[in-house]
């Protein structure tokens, strides 16, 4: 029994050491359990909710762009689509097949909704076919009963219901590309389908347009099935934008400028507001929204006549003789001239071993000031531009929005080139010569200049010598909000009211006098008349045979042809309306451009005087 | 609690032949309320599991449990010399049953370990730890100090140990093999064998793991890899841990609330009914729940421990504190396993896991516990007869 004793002894110390080792191991349990419980509680907590709640963004909708009458140009269509859920039809091809005698369905549809199907969770509805008409959408819906698992769906998608008219203001919307991801941070872009603007105002005022997306919070289990809806947010809508565009007159200008590469912009002189900005030949912004094909695509790219460029911002020209006024202003204002002074136009001037021509042969004679832009005399503008000098033409050129963007509200727009001595040596190292005086005093050589600001010009010297900038937006937008622009106080240029009168009156002489520029083109309804000025750019050198052999226009090569420029506003006694009209390779200012220039000043007074501005510049 | 440390005294009525009126009269009713207690709170987490349902686990966990308390009844009835005496016996069965489920047994979660009776899916690894325990009990009773003490008489138990834990092993049943090993050591160990020879055992069980490294299939190898490095496959193997973590964690100190565990009612939590219950059970009560439970685990394993102490024969004490350390090995590797602590081998959170064999196999274990503390006075023969 002693042994017997002895291992009973053994036994509990044993026991004893046993237990102790079992009770370190469950105080280890307990140490774990406090610490996944206590210590990192907060950390498992946000992941448990992360694990349950699956965020749904809801997309707003995007905002209406309208014109200044508030007719639509940019609206949400309903996107009709038949979307099939798998799990609830016995067999998908069974639900393909019966939908098909209502709906056409290609092969090509079948195999992706098969590959979809794999692809996800039996219970996420496939797209079968999207933006469905009508009358597809009630046969549908109609034959529900013997379709299972079908389901239609309305989305938004954009809609241009002009099409191409206004589309370069518009701009477009698509899918946005990874930069787009990259530089914006707003989920809503991941949303499938998501379009941002990606040009025009649909770009510029893409985050006002687009709005602020809605939340759901969805409860979903481990498969990701929606349990239940825990919260919505409302998002929200973007803000209809309007512009200062009138479409109808957009619409005659377009028409007016026919399928020639053109532009022509209309501009209130003294609100800014842009009523007609036209840029022909244009495209469909619709097929960016639905996606472009490679050749529909290359033939945009390709297209000679340029339509994806709008190019009364986005192309510059030289604007010939209607720059003429600039140097005519900087004269009078540097006291090189006064209006009295005359200049004998022989046809040319000689400076060094150069001979600069006048585009008339055998010359104006003995021409003032108002004389000399009435009939563009260049020998004329050659003597006081080399009298002034390059420097003060730059000043003043840029004075009036010349040589840099006006900073209208529109994206893509390019600064024009006004030179000087600087900007000469700045960018090529070479000196200014003075014959290049003469060459930019015309309007030509380095001088480029946009359609708006050509129109921004005349706006500047026909509200008196104010600084209004142009805009399409009516309202200011800041950030997602609208606010009424406050009334217009720009900035005086500094001119004096003697040397724009001077000049005015030069205008005037070019439409309204027999023999001026323009005079074919004026207008004579009673309040009307228009002021103006033609302009004709060379796009190349003319040698002196050439010269001599006097081509017609029609005899050379398109894209070697002449731009015709005009530059006007309206009505002379009180104006309001400034215009500029540019014809690529159209040939002579006077008779390509002013008759356009014409018809659409005199529509836009007919439908637009009466109706008085909201404030006059201060 | 009375310790053994003297001889008891023979009792004032007659322990060597107990009626079954004395025997009733003994019966641990603390050791039954508390197994009421855990089985309880098994079948409130099954019915949450079911999301409010007694159907498909709690009721038939609740049938399970009374036909699981009635063995443990007659069990702990029956002599505990009849044990002994029979403990071979039983190990020779579990051993053919072991084979048999080698040579024919049903391919279930990829293993072999069920042999289908019918009415239950007999896993005779169950059988095994139960007769492994009483085998070595009856070895160890016969057993001096001193014979104890020499290397070879420790031999025959080694092999007895090894046998069915290499068949288990080839199931492939880490988990089982596991607590063969562990809870056969644990009765070495207060049986009185030297801690050297545990050393000694270690150490060359370490110079073999690599060979056993490449008898472990390769879902055995990914888990023991995801275990150590779960952010290796945060949604492949180490999903469950993940998840199960963030289950525990998000339960906080108080819980979710009853029925109202995300992880587990949205299936982010496998296996919410067998495995990982214990971690559905505290992400709804917290670790308030947690440590009652676990305090329950505790008071159920030292109740093991006081019969152990009061048995006057030492097969009964290697008897209760075999099924005890069991017990405790249960419930330890499975919170263990849940919480992250260890890898995940598929050890059942013992009595409230859903699952039959796992909770009749340890009521019958219990009902031996019960056998030895209704026996405790009754003093055993080295082979199993009334000593004179």
């Amino acid at each position: 029994m002693y042994h017997d004793y002895d291992r009973a002894k053994l036994f509990t110390r044993r026991a004893f050491m046993l237990a102790g080792g079992q009770a370190t191991l469950v105080g280890a349990l307990a140490a774990r359990m406090y610490y996944l419980q206590v210590v990192e509680a907060n950390k498992y907590a946000l992941e448990a909710e992360g694990n349950r709640i699956s965020m749904q963004l809801l997309a707003p909708p995007r905002g209406l762009i309208l014109d200044r009458n508030g007719v639509a140009m940019a609206i949400n269509q309903h996107n009709y689509r038949v979307l099939a859920v798998p799990e609830q039809t016995p067999s998908i091809d069974y639900t393909l097949d019966q939908l098909s005698r209502i709906i056409p369905l290609s092969d090509g549809d079948r195999a992706r909704i098969h590959k979809d199907a794999r692809r996800h969770r039996s219970f996420v509805p496939i797209t079968v076919r999207e933006n469905l008409s009508w009358e597809e959408v009630a046969r549908v819906e109609v034959n529900i009963p013997d379709l299972p698992g079908v389901v239609i769906d309305v989305g938004q998608s954009r809609f241009y219901p002009l099409e191409q008219l206004g589309a370069h203001i518009l701009g477009y919307v698509s899918a946005p590309s990874e930069a787009d991801l990259g530089n914006d941070a707003d989920p809503l872009l991941e949303l499938p389908g998501f379009r941002i603007g990606k040009s025009g105002v649909e770009k510029i005022y893409d985050p006002a347009l687009r709005g602020k997306g809605g939340k759901s919070e969805l409860e979903v289990n481990a498969v990701g099935r929606v349990i239940r809806e825990l919260k919505r947010e409302e998002g929200q809508p973007g803000i209809n934008l309007t512009l200062t565009l009138d479409l109808k007159l957009q619409e005659f200008a377009a028409q007016r400028l026919g399928d020639q590469s053109a532009a022509a912009v209309v501009m209130d002189i003294h609100t800014g507001d842009v009523i007609v900005m036209a840029s022909t030949p244009s495209f469909d912004p619709n097929t960016f929204n639905r996606g472009l094909s490679s050749t529909e695509w290359s033939e945009l790219i390709n297209n000679p006549y340029a339509p994806l460029t709008n190019k009364p911002i986005a192309a510059q020209y030289p604007p010939g003789s209607t720059f003429k006024p600039m140097v005519a202003l900087a004269a009078l204002e540097s006291n090189s001239v006064t209006p009295d002074q005359r200049v004998f136009c022989p046809g040319y001037v000689q400076l060094g071993n150069f001979v600069f021509h006048c585009w008339k042969h055998g010359g104006h004679g003995s021409l003032d000031l108002v004389g000399a832009i009435k009939n563009s005399c260049d020998v004329y503008f050659y003597e006081i531009a080399r009298r002034v000098g390059i420097d003060r033409i730059h000043d003043m050129a840029v004075r009036f929005g010349l040589g840099s963007a006006t900073s209208i509200d529109l994206p893509g727009e390019r600064p024009g080139l006004i030179p000087d001595r600087e900007w000469k040596r700045t960018a090529m190292g070479q000196p200014w010569h003075p014959g290049e005086t003469l060459v930019n005093g015309i309007g030509q050589g380095y001088v480029l200049a946009t359609p708006l600001q050509l129109a921004t010009m005349a706006a500047r010297i026909a509200n008196d010598g104010y600084g209004v900038v142009p805009h399409v937006a009516r309202d200011a937008i800041v950030g997602t909000e609208a606010h009424r622009r406050p009334p217009p106080n720009w900035p005086s240029l500094e001119v004096s009211h003697a040397s724009l009168a001077v000049v005015r009156q030069g205008m005037f002489a070019v439409c309204n006098e027999p023999g001026g520029t323009a005079y074919r083109e004026r207008i004579t309804e009673d309040g009307m008349w228009m002021a103006g000025k033609t302009g004709t750019a060379q796009v190349r050198h003319i040698t002196a045979r050439e010269r001599e052999a006097d081509k017609k226009n029609e005899e050379i090569p398109w894209k070697e042809r002449d731009h015709a420029l005009f530059v006007a506003f309206a009505p002379v006694q009180t104006p309001r309306f400034s215009i500029a009209v540019v014809v690529e390779h159209g040939g002579h200012g006077g008779s390509a451009a002013g008759p356009i220039a014409h018809d659409i000043m005199l529509e836009v007074q007919k439908r637009m005087l009466g109706i008085i501005p909201t404030m006059e510049p201060g | 609690m009375m310790l053994p440390l003297a001889p008891r005294q023979p009792s004032h009525f007659n322990r060597t032949e107990m009626t079954w009126r004395d025997k009733i009269w003994q019966i641990n009713w603390s050791l039954i309320a508390l197994i009421t207690a855990v089985c309880g709170v098994g079948f409130l987490t099954l019915y949450s599991a079911a999301q409010g349902s007694l159907e498909p686990w709690a009721l038939k966990q609740m049938l399970r449990f009374l036909l699981g308390m009635g063995i443990l009844f007659l069990v702990a009835m029956v002599d505990i010399r009849f044990w002994m005496r029979h403990a071979y016996t039983l190990y020779l069965v579990a051993m053919v049953l072991l084979v048999a489920v080698q040579i024919r047994g049903t391919v279930g979660m990829g293993a072999q370990r069920w042999i289908d009776l019918g009415f239950i899916q007999l896993q005779p690894s169950e059988i095994m730890k139960i007769a492994l325990i009483l085998s070595l009990a009856r070895y160890f009773h016969g057993a001096s100090l001193q014979e104890i003490g020499r290397p070879l008489f420790l031999l025959p138990p080694l092999i007895m140990v090894l046998a069915p834990t290499g068949l288990v092993l080839k199931q492939p049943d880490l988990g089982t093999a596991l607590m063969l090993v562990m809870s056969s050591g644990a009765i070495f160990f207060i049986a009185g064998v030297r801690l050297w020879k545990f050393g000694m055992l270690i150490a060359s069980a370490l110079a073999v793991l690599p060979v056993a490294w490449s008898f472990l299939h390769d879902y055995q190898r990914k888990r023991l890899i995801v275990f150590l490095d779960p952010d290796s496959d945060p949604l492949g193997a180490g999903y469950h841990i993940t998840q199960s973590k963030i289950a525990l964690g998000s339960g906080g100190i108080f819980g979710k609330g009853y029925m109202m565990g995300t992880q587990s009612r949205l299936n982010f939590l496998p296996e919410k009914q067998t495995d990982f219950i214990f971690t559905m059970f505290a992400e709804e009560w917290g670790m308030v729940g947690g440590l009652f439970l676990l305090a329950l685990y505790v008071l159920l394993v030292a109740n093991g421990y006081a019969i152990a102490l009061r048995c006057r024969s030492q097969f009964g004490r290697l008897v209760a504190l075999g099924v005890t350390t069991t017990f405790f090995l249960y419930f330890f590797i499975n919170t263990a396993m849940v919480m992250g602590l260890v890898p995940v081998v598929g050890v059942p959170l013992p009595l409230i896991s859903y699952g039959g064999t796992a909770m009749l196999s340890l009521l019958f274990g219990f009902g031996l516990v019960m056998s030895a503390y209704i026996h405790r006075d009754v003093q055993i023969g080295r082979r199993g007869s009334h000593e004179d």
